[in-house]
């Protein structure tokens, strides 16, 4: 095994786990806000995946030329994660925000029963069996030379997602709602004492979660270029997976998580075979969470009377 | 906090007819259940058929819902991966009855050595991991069901991969009881089956009952309420959550070994995936936490949905020819993830400590409203 082929997959790595940083981002901040693993941003994203296939078909993209397609995708990502986060924002409204007070496990399982319902939907859309995703993108390498090979494809992912990982920083290191979005998750008590508008805060939250889903699910179908109706389990599982790994509700911590989940798919499936790769990945996060309980960059919190 | 829930209802002196007959089941659901499910094979001859096989299923899934409420109910420690302990009892079982392999020592010895395997591994998946807080440990229990599923998957030589280990022989293979081979009549007949379930289920909730009310019992719902102030008072939380680790996952192995003895083969390893741990998990929050008939009807209405009701209604449709064009929208199970979400969101907005709560935590919830 060479030095190349390594170097190939710590780029399939990079990636992988762009896309996998970005769903767990939604994790993540929801998770921040609330303390509610919200078992549906999976599903959500699967969604979002259904809505860029069919927009993809009803505009005929896949025969549309080179500006048009990219214009198209930039459309696709923004109208996806409109519906993402709307659609997220819907489902806080009705279905979590009435327990707010209730006991922990509640909306847990709510989570659960909306991502039942949105696999239903997503049934009744793509049709009980897999879905091809068209290739938009020319499959020609980008890096010179015929060894490595970086296609326009990783490219779309790099050029999505870094942006929207500064994007997201930037807002909430420096924004009014950021600030506000650091203080609910803190304490959501106090915020609303000094005048933080707390439901409006957490909506934002739940709308930004589902808009980065949304951008993934459109980046997914283009990467993976399969989509089915139970494709969000296994991606969710990742990516919860990925913002655990980082210390869930850290930001940073979703994205080294993310690419952390991403390096070790793709070196497992080089190096072990792809079908262990689901062991090693859950193998691997049992023995970090043994020796660091609060994640990788997660807080430690002392346990309160 | 002096509150009393106001839905305790006052004992009625003067309840005749329907009404006491109704209160008599409230009082002894147990009894009325137990003579009932014994009686019924031998009146409604469905039950010597495909239908005896799928409530025998219940049974066993119920007993897995009981180990499960261990950790969840009493214990307040969330488990994912339930799914996994059973499939190990599962495949421990097949390992040591199946003719591929040279152990062959019959089900009562192989039961006994899966459940006490299971618990051990349960343990040693609790050691390291119990010091993480509520939601970091559910995650180690998730990662740890895929990674049993997945080992399952693929240690072919062992676990005989997507096949799974079979034929596992019937309970009483070989043993002669005044002429009848037992083995020959588990095999035949659906019946002994489902009286060999209902036995052990009665067992368990029998056990169930004298644990809740033991000092560990009692120790399990002292770690839930507040972990800090039950080691203020000398419980050794640690301890404590072990076993309920220990327990849950012994249970669940028992219910493995008897799935796959009534099954006869151990079943593909996607039969223990995270979609059965989440729909146990779900039964017993349904049901009611930390509530033995709640997680007994809650596994009635979510598996009896999906293997009795479910199956039943398509046929139904099939027969009447309501959808001759095969679409998925007009199918019974088309619709059953939604009608599935739809009840556990319904019934965590209404009625979140579940269909028939235990008293104590049903006080608790309403404690803010009263």
């Amino acid at each position: 095994m060479s030095v190349q082929f390594f170097l190939q997959q710590c780029l399939i790595g990079l990636t992988n786990g762009a896309l996998v940083a970005l769903v767990a981002l939604g994790y993540t901040m929801v998770y921040g806000i609330i303390g509610l693993i919200n078992f549906a941003h999976g599903d959500l994203i699967m969604l979002g995946a259904c809505l860029a296939l069919s927009l993809v078909t009803a505009f005929g993209l896949a025969t549309a030329g080179p500006t048009a397609t990219w214009l198209g995708i930039a459309m696709l990502v923004v109208a996806c994660g409109l519906f993402c986060g709307t659609l997220n924002v819907c489902v806080d409204r009705i279905v979590y925000k009435p327990l707010r007070n209730a006991p922990k496990l509640a909306p847990l399982v709510s989570a659960i029963g909306v991502s039942f319902i949105f696999m239903n939907i997503g049934l009744f859309w793509l049709g009980p069996s897999d879905r091809s995703f068209p290739e938009l993108l020319p499959s020609t390498n980008l890096l010179p030379g015929d060894g490595l090979q970086f296609t326009w494809k990783d490219l779309l992912v790099l050029v999505v997602v870094v942006p929207l990982m500064l994007g997201l920083s930037l807002l909430v290191r420096t924004t009014r709602l950021g600030r506000a979005m650091r203080a609910v998750s803190q304490d959501p008590t106090a915020a609303a004492l000094v005048g933080v508008d707390v439901d409006r805060v957490i909506a934002a939250t739940f709308f930004i979660g589902g808009a980065l889903g949304g951008a993934a699910s459109v980046i997914y179908g283009l990467y993976i270029n399969t989509i089915g109706f139970q494709m969000g389990f296994q991606n969710g599982l990742y990516a919860f997976t990925a913002a655990v790994l980082g210390g869930i509700g850290s930001i940073p911590g979703a994205v080294v998580g993310g690419l952390v989940i991403g390096f070790v798919r793709s070196l497992s499936s080089a190096y072990v075979g792809e079908r262990w790769t689901g062991a090693i990945v859950f193998a691997i996060l049992i023995v970090i969470l043994v020796f660091r309980p609060e994640g990788l960059l997660g807080r430690r919190t002392k346990e309160k009377v | 906090m002096t509150s009393i829930p106001s839905n305790v209802q006052q004992p009625n002196a003067a309840a005749t007819g329907w009404a006491g007959m109704w209160d008599f089941v409230r009082e002894r659901w147990d009894l009325v259940a137990l003579v009932v499910l014994a009686v019924a094979p031998l009146v409604v001859p469905a039950l010597g058929g495909a239908l005896g096989g799928q409530v025998t299923t219940l049974f066993i899934y119920c007993i897995l819902a009981l180990g499960l409420n261990v950790m969840v109910g009493y214990t307040g420690l969330v488990h994912l991966g339930i799914a996994s302990f059973f499939g190990i009892g599962a495949y421990l079982l097949a390992i040591l009855t199946v003719p591929m392999y040279p152990f062959q020592i019959g089900f009562l010895a192989a039961t006994i050595v899966s459940v006490l395997a299971t618990a051990g591994i349960g343990l040693a998946l609790g050691a390291p991991t119990l010091r993480l807080r509520g939601d970091y440990l559910a995650i180690v229990t998730l990662g740890f069901g895929e990674v049993v599923k997945v080992t399952l998957r693929n240690l072919e030589q062992i676990t005989g991969g997507m096949k799974g280990l079979n034929p596992v022989p019937p309970p009483g293979a070989g043993v002669k009881i005044a002429g009848i081979d037992l083995g020959l009549e588990f095999a035949i007949d659906p019946r002994w089956f489902y009286y060999l379930s209902l036995l052990l289920l009665a067992g368990v909730v029998v056990a169930m009952r004298r644990l809740e009310q033991s000092r560990l019992g009692r120790a399990w719902v002292a770690v839930r309420e507040d972990e800090l102030a039950a080691s203020a008072m000398g419980i050794s939380a640690t301890r404590v959550k072990l076993s309920a680790f220990a327990m849950s996952s012994a249970v669940a192995g028992l219910a493995g070994c008897l799935y796959a003895a009534s099954l006869s083969t151990t079943a593909d390893p996607n039969a223990y995936d995270f979609n059965r741990s989440i729909m146990v998990l779900c039964a017993v929050i349904l049901g009611g936490l930390g509530s033995i008939p709640g997680t007994i009807l809650g596994v009635a209405i979510l598996v009896g949905f999906d293997t009795v009701l479910a199956p039943w209604a398509d046929s139904w449709i099939q027969q009447m020819n309501i959808n001759p064009s095969g679409s998925s929208l007009l199918s019974f199970s088309g619709w059953r993830l939604a009608v599935f979400g739809l009840a556990l969101v319904l019934v965590m907005r209404y009625r979140p400590e579940g269909l028939v709560p235990s008293r104590r935590l049903a006080a608790e919830l309403h404690e803010g409203h009263a």
